[in-house]
């Protein structure tokens, strides 16, 4: 069947060309080969594959005009004060900051967690010093929520990030943070956390996303989170990136038996930001708690997909999303439920509601299942509510105006998924993130979000 | 000295009169009781004067002090000084109780003031004390899962903590056993003051037994179709409503 198109295939690789990847991997060359090898291959299937296009399955409802891979460039390194301030106040374990894709501070993690092998580190220095554990879980599972080119261009450019190495039965009491930040008008940063959580260990790692500065920025990043037998992972990420900024994120999870997984993602920044998370139950009692959080404001799209796959019998998942809409902001949500024929006793839950602050606010909503086994218990749904007229009158009765009364529903409706946070330090810290963006005029110039 | 003043106020829902010209003056200080049968306009009268975006005033006027209050937001209006104590209060998950009232007592301070969260937290337990509630309360979201007695004590705790000019209380008897009732009515006696004016809204005489009125009103069809001191809320729960549907209304 003849394929029309619109315009000749070009090499979709835009600011990325093999020119700035030699050049990238030539100040490499210090780390393992099979990493240069892999970064290789991966640079030949980003400039191989196309560019979304509009009959893609998984790129429905994106505006896909609204990515582009040109005006971008790999920056040049920062020093730390230019960050400004950096909030580090609940990281209490030890924290990791990256600006333009390189190490700028950090806080190391105590002499007796060391003591016990807990290991958190740049990547390089892992990739120099810990090859075999990074080789088994860098970039292990393959893309496959649509951003297989991205994750190919992340793979090809990933120049740093964060290693954090949890062995068997150790507990960290207080979380450990990493920052990511973008610096400059055009900067294309590469974000990645890779956690690998042995047997019995536990932790809460805090990913944040930030932008130094008020430039359009490129952000392609993954984070990799292995959860062993038994283990408990809680990770947390907030993406603040600036208003200009082009975003793809992939998450991927591993949870073995018996193990417990809780993430919550709160997305906040970007002009346009596409985040994937696919989480794998590999073994039976293993179990994964998937939370995110949106405000949309202005014209901001946030586009999310996710993938709950069960792959041994006796496992569990419970996904939560909210979206808060206002103005003209856009959201896509699509997730699916995978259920391997074996898998029996699967218990998943998958919900995602929408809170409309605004008439011209547009919230898509792509709930799936994919079930082969027979004993099984699956349920999805999606909804999308307004501000309820008579809560709004309510709170108005007692002196708040309109746009707070809004924010406090908001933050009411916010509440079921923060309140799953074990952490009152996280959850303030959380609280006061999503708090900080209703002071911020969207670009469309009204005040908040009345 | 505050004063509301409702001056032959007429409001609609959609095509339908509710109330039907209505006239009444309430002042510091003194506390009048509508009472009426269902159906008459009462809650109507409290919720348009409170601003409820779906009655319409057709005509009269609403006066705070001398001021009138029609072209003002609802949330404008509650910082003027009003107060309404809802007969069914809205439940609101996941906003804490102490969160809301903060924000409340908040709004009412001037732009860029801070309030002092252990001033606040310190009067709001005093009023809490007062009103016989658990400080756990604070935690918990607004009206979720809450009894009929304690959506009421809320009630009352906001009225205490926001000290309006002039409260408005909506049937707040109903839905109350004689224990409930009566913490309630001693909260609110305890907020009487020469500061307040009350407006009390009730279908039966049993919560005037407690908080004594000044002034009692029976509406009828919209109207206020009598007027006179306590006793007449005696008389009226002697006679019935027949006895204002054949004596009171107008032919």
């Amino acid at each position: 069947m003849p394929v029309v198109s619109s315009s000749p295939t070009l090499p979709a690789i835009g600011s990325f060309t093999a020119e700035a990847f030699a050049a990238h991997l030539a100040s490499m060359s210090h780390l393992p080969s099979w990493w240069l090898e892999r970064k290789q291959a991966a640079y030949q299937k980003f400039a191989a594959l196309p560019l979304p296009k509009r009959t893609d399955e998984s790129w429905r409802f994106a505006t896909l005009t609204g990515i582009t891979l040109d005006g971008f460039n790999l920056p040049d390194a920062v020093g730390a004060r230019e960050l400004g301030h950096v909030p580090l106040g609940i990281a209490k374990a030890g924290k990791l900051v990256f600006a333009n894709n390189r190490l700028v501070s950090q806080a190391a993690i105590s002499p007796a967690l060391t003591q016990r092998g807990v290991i958190v580190e740049t990547l390089q220095n892992a990739l120099l010093k810990h090859g075999d554990l990074v080789k088994a879980h860098l970039l292990a599972q393959p893309a496959k929520q649509g951003s297989e080119k991205f994750s190919a261009l992340h793979t090809a450019l990933l120049s740093d990030g964060a290693f954090i190495y949890l062995p068997r039965g150790v507990e960290l009491e207080e979380p450990l943070a990493v920052f990511h930040y973008a610096h400059g008008n055009g900067s294309a940063v590469f974000p990645h956390t890779l956690v690998v959580a042995e047997e019995n260990s536990r932790a809460t790692i805090i990913d944040f996303f930030r932008s130094a500065d008020t430039g359009t920025h490129f952000a392609c990043g993954q984070n990799d989170l292995y959860v062993g037998h038994g283990a408990q992972l809680t990770y947390v990420a907030a993406q603040t990136w600036s208003r200009g900024t082009l975003s793809f994120q992939s998450n991927s999870t591993i949870a073995r038996r018996d193990s417990r997984v809780q993430s919550l993602n709160l997305h906040l920044g970007g002009r346009q930001s596409r985040h994937e998370s696919h989480s794998q139950l590999q073994a039976p009692g293993a179990h994964s708690e998937m939370l995110a959080l949106t405000v949309a404001q202005g014209t901001q799209e946030f586009d999310q997909r996710t993938l709950q796959i069960h792959q041994a019998p006796h496992t569990s998942s419970n996904l939560l999303y909210k979206n808060a809409l206002a103005d003209k902001a856009k959201t896509i949500f699509s997730g699916l439920i995978v259920v391997d024929p074996d898998a029996q006793k699967t218990d998943a839950y998958q919900s995602n509601r929408n809170l409309m602050l605004s008439d011209d606010a547009e919230a898509n909503s792509l709930p799936g299942l994919e079930i082969q086994a027979n004993d099984v218990r699956c349920t999805h749904g999606a909804t999308s509510t307004r501000i309820d007229p008579e809560q709004e009158f309510y709170l108005q009765t007692r002196g708040i105006n309109k746009a707070d009364a809004s924010e406090l529903l908001t933050f009411g409706f916010f509440e079921e998924v923060l309140s799953k946070l074990a952490s009152e330090p996280l959850r303030d810290a959380f609280r006061d993130l999503i708090k900080a963006k209703f002071k911020i005029a969207p670009e469309t110039g009204t005040p908040n979000l009345s | 000295m505050s004063q509301l003043e409702i001056k032959d106020l007429h409001v609609s829902i959609g095509e339908k009169k509710i109330v039907k010209g209505l006239t009444l003056t309430v002042r510091s200080g003194e506390v009048h009781a509508i009472m009426g049968p269902n159906g008459t306009g009462k809650s109507t009268l409290a919720k348009a004067v409170a601003g409820h975006p779906s009655f319409t005033i057709t005509s009269g006027d609403v006066l705070l002090d001398g001021k009138s209050i029609l072209a003002m937001q609802p949330d404008e209006r509650a910082r003027a000084g009003l107060f309404l104590a809802f007969q069914y209060p809205s439940e609101i998950p996941g906003v804490s109780i102490a969160n809301f009232i903060r924000a409340a007592v908040q709004a009412r301070l001037g732009e860029g003031a801070e309030l002092d969260a252990s001033s606040y937290y310190k009067r709001l337990y005093s009023k809490m004390d007062l009103l016989k509630m658990d400080r756990k309360f604070t935690s918990r979201a607004i009206n979720d899962g809450f009894s009929g007695g304690e959506k009421k004590r809320c009630e009352i705790l906001q009225m205490a903590m926001l000290e309006p000019k002039i409260a408005m209380m909506d049937e707040t008897d109903s839905g109350l056993d004689i224990d409930a009732l009566r913490i309630v009515a001693d909260g609110v006696n305890a907020l009487r003051s020469t500061n307040l004016g009350v407006l009390m809204i009730t279908h039966y005489q049993r919560l005037l037994g407690y908080i004594v009125p000044d002034h009692v009103h029976v509406m009828w069809d919209g109207r206020i179709v009598k007027s006179g001191d306590k006793d007449l809320a005696l008389e009226l729960e002697a006679k019935g409503y027949d006895w204002v549907k054949n004596e009171l209304v107008p032919a």
